[in-house]
């Protein structure tokens, strides 16, 4: 009897998840922080967004396929990545400048490394951080949010940094410039700084979205967030508007739990999440830059490999540690 | 993030289906020919004891082995033997295959009485002569299993009912409609091999399985019913002897090493009926369902039924089937054609149309961490597969490959489709092999 079966080794059954549905998640997730900013920082927000995801996918579609490889734009990683470098990018960015950090982030972070999974270092990551060390006048003016003539100010953080380094902040010419905004105003994002990471009302809805769909797991977010509070408390901080300002938010929540770049077990997790908010305190307190999540999170993925080889799980009865 | 001090298993929250649950079981008539399989158990094949033309009847043994793994085989039927013919098993393997055409009269062999079981000893010999193998699907032949070397030291019978698996129920049916049995099963084993406790472990998705098993269990002494959480897979031996006693079963070692037996609901069923009337394993009960079956319930079917008679049985195919498994989904294996016959391991045959039987194509590992998180026995199923690619044959070694339960749970949540469950079963053959290979290097240098 010729039956046309097909066979194949168990399990026969899959869990619906696909990684596209788990991008998809993701920018849904992000889309409350991408209203926030079009709020705050008015259409050009959502012109920088759109050109970011819209240069990445086309940087991908076209590497993919320059190099005949199986074209994986489908997976909708590469509008992850662009939403999420548009986000940590000034609203008046220069367009061209922005569609450089995507050739950065996807073509030479992303798939010169091998494409989705094999990147070391969080593509979005570093197209910022190339962006700001290359342009650093343009990717530090920070258009004031509802400012209909782009005007532009300080972030928060610049504000601190400023004070930090010997700026008369009781001089009554600058004290109106340079005032710290309102906890309430940081919550719900009315300060300056990058397009996606000022309304921490937006991304805490993303992260619980995240979370209820199970994503991701709370560790990693919480032990950044509750690091950078601890710490910057114990170092004589503020710890409110320390968790409030920049782009901890955005950074624990979206960047550091990315998969491909941060540990998968979840005391990797919670190592990564504290050395992340070590050292985004340290850079913000010592280092010369207001801002230090993206150089935390880089830091963070490029000792992720170590991370996993120490926190190894020991299967169920195996005997002896890591030997073998 | 309290998962990190989370001392339970994983597993995964795999759809349940059970819809055949309250389909109580049915009668399947005595189909025209059987073909019994000589390979029904974990260990060398039976030979053949009978030859074309003899005679057979009920309960008859028709194969047995002098190998030490081994159960022998019966007769289900009477009737008349036509051939012995040669048929390739679904894992690949070759094996004897002894055609009865049946009489339909279903006469007992003179050999099918009570059996006389006065002390362990008869009591061993009588759980080999009823064909016991393990019937929750991996076929141990069950007096080795009831007779490890330190049965002095067991201190705990765990009656496995968790039938974790989606859409099969036979064991839930068992418990249902053979609970006496089952108890009289419990007694026996805890008299004669002198365990105190025995534990019957159930899924918390059959309440009523629960219920009923309490209810008979109470005026036993030692007896007790423990739920088990509905997370695929509780009912893996590691997983079960964890959940119930928190004994953790050290590498390479069985579940004796930790003084416990553990036996599956209907293989203890099928014991009482051997000691009550002699009947051996001669019928199994089969849940029939999946999406191409037209009228999915449970049947009794004697051992040696073909696959289709069942099929037929219920109703026949309503759609066009494209994955016939033996098994669940989970861990079942899948037939090239349903001319196969029913073995004492099977429990269930599953037919999928198209929906089910297509495979998604692999992407790249995103190393979500979803397979770590999942697997019962905590390996790291990406991490394995790394190594794999690699030929790291070390790194399988450190990765502990060979302590992977093959449950598929692994396979199942990865987003990237891939073969992880699969690529385990290759690396721990290669693996095997790499390691005879070792050994032999070394003992040449020597």
């Amino acid at each position: 009897m010729t039956q046309n079966l097909v066979i194949t080794s168990s399990p026969h059954i899959r869990a619906k998840d696909t990684t596209r549905s788990i991008m998809l998640d993701v920018l849904i997730a992000l889309c409350p922080a991408l209203i926030a900013s079009v709020i705050w920082f008015g259409p050009r927000a959502l012109l920088v967004s759109a050109v970011c995801v819209g240069a990445s996918v086309l940087f991908e579609y076209l590497y993919r396929k320059l190099m005949h490889l199986d074209m994986t734009i489908g997976d909708l990683s590469a509008a992850v990545t662009g939403l999420l470098l548009a986000f940590n990018l000034p609203s008046s960015i220069p367009l061209w400048m922005a569609v450089i950090g995507c050739f950065v982030s996807i073509v030479i972070v992303k798939q010169l490394f091998g494409g989705l999974g094999k990147n070391f270092a969080n593509p979005a990551i570093v197209g910022r951080i190339v962006l700001l060390v290359s342009f650093a006048t343009p990717m530090t003016n920070w258009p004031v949010p509802l400012s209909a003539d782009a005007v532009t100010g300080p972030t928060p953080l610049g504000v601190v940094g400023a004070m930090a380094a010997g700026v008369d902040a009781s001089s009554s010419a600058t004290a109106e410039v340079i005032a710290l905004p309102s906890y309430l105003d940081m919550f719900l994002g009315k300060i300056g700084g990058s397009l996606g990471e000022t309304c921490t009302l937006a991304l805490l809805i993303g992260f619980v979205y995240l979370v209820a769909r199970k994503v991701i797991t709370v560790t990693e977010p919480l032990a950044f967030i509750g690091t950078v509070f601890v710490l910057s408390w114990l170092l004589g901080a503020d710890p409110v508007f320390h968790i409030l300002a920049g782009g901890v938010m955005l950074g624990a929540i979206f960047m550091g739990t990315d998969y491909v770049t941060t540990p998968t077990t979840e005391l990797g997790r919670l190592i990564f999440g504290i050395g992340a908010g070590v050292l985004t305190v340290i850079i913000r307190l010592y280092g010369s830059y207001p801002e230090g999540v993206s150089f935390a999170i880089l830091i963070m993925n490029i000792v992720t490999p170590h991370i996993d080889n120490l926190t190894r799980i020991k299967a169920l009865g195996a005997e002896g540690g890591k030997k073998a | 993030m309290l998962s990190i001090f989370d001392k339970r298993l994983k597993g995964v929250r795999a759809p349940h289906c059970k819809n055949t649950m309250d389909c109580a079981t049915q009668q399947m008539p005595v189909p025209d020919k059987v073909f019994i399989c000589m390979s029904q158990h974990m260990g060398p094949p039976c030979d053949v004891l009978v030859k074309p033309g003899d005679e057979v009847k009920v309960g008859q043994v028709i194969g047995d082995s002098a190998a030490f793994l081994s159960a022998p085989v019966h007769s289900s039927v009477s009737g008349k033997v036509t051939s012995i013919e040669e048929i390739i098993m679904p894992n690949g393997t070759r094996t004897k295959t002894v055609v009865i055409e049946t009489d339909k009269q279903q006469t007992y062999h003179e050999s099918v009485k009570k059996p006389q079981v006065t002390d362990r000893a008869s009591f061993l010999a009588a759980v080999r002569n009823a064909g016991l193998v393990g019937l929750g699907g991996a076929g141990f032949p069950t007096h080795i299993k009831f007779n490890p070397r330190n049965l002095n030291e067991v201190d705990t019978l765990i009656i496995n009912g968790a039938e974790c698996e989606p859409y099969i129920t036979s064991d839930y049916r068992t418990m249902m409609e053979r609970g006496e049995d089952v108890m009289l099963g419990i007694q026996a084993v805890m008299k004669y091999l002198e365990i105190p406790n025995c534990i019957i472990a159930i899924e918390e998705n059959k309440p009523k399985g629960i219920a009923r098993m309490q209810e008979l269990a109470k005026g036993l002494s030692g007896v007790k019913v423990h739920p088990l959480p509905s997370r695929y897979p509780q009912g893996a031996e590691k997983v079960l002897i964890y959940e119930t006693t928190g004994r953790v079963v050290p590498e390479g070692k069985l579940p004796a090493d930790v003084n416990c037996i553990v036996s599956n609901i209907t293989t203890i069923a099928h014991l009482a009926l051997y000691l009550k009337e002699g009947i051996p394993l001669i019928t199994k009960c089969l849940t029939v369902d999946g999406g191409a079956i037209a009228k999915p319930q449970n049947v009794e079917a004697l051992i040696g039924t073909p696959i289709k008679d069942v099929i037929d049985f219920c109703g026949g195919y309503s759609k066009e089937p494209r994955k016939l498994l033996m098994g669940g989904p989970m861990m079942g294996t899948a037939l090239y054609d349903d001319t196969y016959p029913i073995l004492k391991n099977n429990n269930a045959i599953l037919a999928f149309d198209e929906s089910l039987a297509e495979t998604k194509p692999e992407t790249p590992c995103i190393r979500c961490g979803r397979c770590v998180r999942s697997c019962p026995v905590k390996l790291m199923p990406l991490r394995i597969e790394d190594a794999f690619l690699k030929d790291d044959y070390q790194g399988l070694q450190e990765y502990k490959v060979n302590l992977c339960i093959e449950c598929g749970c692994c396979s199942f949540v990865c987003p990237a489709k891939r073969q992880l469950v699969q690529t385990n079963r290759l690396a721990k053959a290669r693996l095997r092999k790499w390691m005879q290979e070792q050994n032999a290097k070394e003992g040449g240098k020597k």
